[in-house]
Formats: structure tokens, sequence, C-alpha cells
């Protein structure tokens, strides 16, 4: 398995997902299972997923980015992607994921919004 | 074409091998004069290519294998990623943008590959196995960003 480390936080109806490590085939699955178990335990309106400690991401890592926005959108949620480095903005940027999501500098940003 | 250097890798068909697939070539690569933004570019491409043999070409079975060669002219790599899976019976459809068999998935996997490589060929026989054959130039500079494809 491809390393990834997630620390999750939740802050009233938003679901803050920090990720550290690389978003490929090798850690879609425990990636996509992490986070769809806390949405069960705890259901949440927004997702704020911060990438500063992610390094790469393919078209794997985008897909569990693209499932999780469909879960949350469904509700009238959002999803927002903090900080990513600059190669993993450009996959994201090329994707057009940036078109459904918000990408923000900070995650203080999501609080303010 | 004379080649400074060659090597072939031969691996399971397992997850774990994306990321020893795209950084062992990334390092091969790097004997050349490639920027990291490059190297990015070539990880990428190496990642989606082996990917696609894992899930489309032997849709999940960890034991079969997928093999890498590489070869460095003076200026540029040359990669050929196959697979002996179920192939492709679609070229065409299987190279626009945003086809794919899964819904949780975008289907940029070719187009990555595209995008990121100065050449791009994929030759497969549906039954016998997918061939992906790709070349990056040292100095071609980074691919456009073509968003709203």
């Amino acid at each position: 398995m491809t390393p990834v480390l997630l620390d999750l936080e939740r802050k009233q109806e938003t679901l803050f997902i920090r990720l550290k490590g690389e978003l490929d085939l090798g850690s879609a699955d425990h990636l996509r299972n992490a986070i769809e178990q806390a949405l069960d335990r705890e259901p949440v309106r927004n997702l704020v997923i911060n990438l500063a400690g992610v390094s790469f991401i393919d078209s794997s890592g985008l897909g569990v980015l693209l499932g999780r926005y469909k879960r949350v959108s469904k509700n009238g949620g959002r999803v927002m992607l903090v900080s990513p480095q600059p190669q993993v903005r450009r996959i994201l940027e090329l994707s057009g994921l940036f078109r459904i999501m918000d990408e923000l500098a900070s995650e203080s940003e999501a609080m303010v919004n | 074409m004379k080649y400074i250097n060659q090597m072939k890798l031969e691996f399971l068909s397992i997850p774990a091998n994306v990321a020893f697939a795209r950084v062992t070539v990334a390092a091969f690569a790097s004997q050349l004069d490639f920027t990291l933004s490059d190297l990015e570019e070539i990880k990428v491409a190496v990642s989606e290519a082996v990917g696609n043999s894992i899930i489309h070409g032997y849709e999940n079975h960890p034991d079969k294998k997928i093999r890498i060669q590489a070869a460095l002219t003076t200026d540029s790599l040359e990669l050929r990623i196959e697979d002996d899976g179920k192939g492709i019976k679609d070229i065409k459809k299987a190279l626009e943008p945003a086809f794919s068999t899964d819904s949780e998935r975008l289907g940029l996997g070719f187009v990555f590959m595209q995008s990121f490589m100065d050449s791009f060929q994929v030759d497969s026989t549906p039954g016998q196995g997918t061939k992906v054959i790709m070349s990056k130039r040292v100095g071609s500079g980074t691919a456009p960003l073509k968003p709203e494809q």
C-alpha cells in the first residue's frame, strides 16, 4: 500500500481531513474507506481536505475526491481543497475538479465561508 | 537510435507497485537533465499506465505481471508499459476524455499520459493485452494546461 496518513477533525458541520503522503491506486481504498467511515459515524455537511502534505496525486486519487464530493453534494454540502502543492494543484486544475470544489489558501477560510 | 541506458522491470499487478513503478522510472529518467516538473509528469504518466493495467487490464487480479521497458537517448526517455490482460476493445473510445467504466473515476488516465508525454501510442488486442508506448524529450517544456477537456 502507498502510505497515506489521515487526520480527521469535526468542527460543527464540517469535517476537516488533513492528508499526508501520496494519493494513487495504492492508497485510494484506505483513504476512501476512512473518509466514508467518518461520514457514516458522524454525518457532516461540508468537507475541507487539506492537501498541503500531499506530494503526488493521479487519477485514482482524484477519483476518491470526486466520490466524496458526490456524497456530500447530494445534501447540499461543499468540498473545499486547502493548499495543494504546485504539482498536485496542476493535476487538480487539469482534471477540472476546481469547477466543482473550492480552493482555499488556509483552513481558517473554510470557517469564514 | 542509440541508447545510452536501458532497463526492464517486471512486477505483480498489485496497487502498491504503482508507486514503485513511477519512482523507479523517475529515478532512471533523472540520469538525463529533466526538470523536477518533467519528472513529476513522467511519474503521473507511469502511474496512470500501470493503474490502467491493474484495474482494467487485469481487473484487479493481483497475480498477473506488468512489464516496463525504459530507454534513454542523450535527450529523451522512451517507455513501454505492457500487460497481458483483457485488452481494450475500442481504443478510440477509451482515449476520449471523461470516458470511464467506473463512476468514481474520471477517465483522465490517457488524457494525462497524452498531455504529459511528447509522444503517446496505445496498442491493444482484446484478450491479449495492452501496450502503451510513450516518450518525453528533455527541454520540451511543461505541458500546457487544458482544464476544459
